[in-house]
């Protein structure tokens, strides 16, 4: 069963990675609502953090600097999903829609 | 280039231990696809966020796999207990109306061409990280936290602190973002 073993192997974290990022591309494009979007965008901040971990586990000299790294990217997405989900409040009191084709004012 | 070589070479059979511990990397794996699968394509943006806290705890449990436990703690906390949380309080705050939820943005063509370009993404990076011999030099050691508290407090400490008023900055803003307008 080669298949039992294939945790060990940094090709298979770069495709789960890969796939990650792939999902969250297709849910950006093709959500309705911002909070769809914010959700897709959440996975393609995983995908970026599982990169750094495979790598930093696989190559790196010191393994603690893809972690801290990775911290830092969870840190940076807390704060990203706070702002965002204020300006999602704050544009729902305004318009009483976060439908992305309602909020169109800024249009040319 | 040799292509890329998996570290173990020899397959555990289904009954040892390893076979035990690949068993669970599978379902760990599987939990990451569904969860990204019901985050994506969910009808109801709930179901989505539930589809979302799936798929970070799958990816908690593939930090587990790279030897960083600590990361995987992180990742539950912020991610499953906070950031998910998050966004079901918002989607309660503010909901979509029943036919808002699902369907192509803008014209016909945007679900299927997102769908594509998604795809060709996730080919082009899966077979780049796949083909490219990226050496091997593995580092088969769990990671110390102690270490890692030295290097927050000493190599990265402009960082540390950078990110610490980054935060501060983004509490005030939402405070401020969501206050406004509100009488």
């Amino acid at each position: 069963m080669q298949i039992l073993s294939i945790h060990n192997c940094l090709g298979t974290y770069l495709v789960i990675g890969a796939m990650l990022f792939g999902f969250g591309i297709y849910g950006l494009v093709a959500r309705k609502t911002i909070i769809g979007m914010l959700i897709a965008s959440e996975l393609i901040l995983a995908a970026a953090s599982m990169n750094f971990m495979a790598f930093s586990r696989f190559l790196a000299p010191d393994p603690a600097i893809g972690q801290i790294f990775t911290l830092f990217i969870m840190a940076i997405a807390a704060a990203e999903a706070a702002i965002a989900i204020s300006i999602v409040i704050a544009v729902y009191r305004n318009y009483k829609t976060i439908n992305t084709e309602d909020l169109v004012d800024l249009q040319g | 280039m040799q292509p890329n070589i998996c570290m173990a070479s020899i397959a555990p059979s289904l009954f040892s231990p390893e076979g035990a511990v690949g068993i669970i990397f599978l379902v760990t794996v599987a939990m990451v696809v569904v969860g990204a699968v019901i985050a994506t394509s969910a009808k109801r943006l709930v179901r989505a966020v539930a589809g979302l806290a799936l798929c970070f705890t799958g990816v908690a449990g593939i930090y587990f796999f790279l030897f960083s436990s600590f990361l995987a703690m992180m990742q539950m906390l912020i991610y499953v207990g906070a950031v998910s949380i998050l966004i079901a309080m918002a989607i309660m705050l503010a909901e979509p109306e029943e036919k808002d939820i699902l369907g192509m943005k803008g014209s016909i063509f945007a679900g299927p061409l997102g769908m594509f370009t998604g795809f060709t993404v996730f080919i082009g990076l899966a077979v780049l990280g796949y083909k490219t011999g990226w050496g091997c030099s593995s580092n088969s050691t769990v990671t110390d936290i102690k270490h890692m508290g030295h290097l927050l407090l000493t190599s990265y400490s402009m960082v540390f602190e950078l990110i610490s008023i980054v935060l501060l900055i983004s509490i005030i803003g939402a405070l401020v973002l969501a206050r406004k307008g509100r009488n």
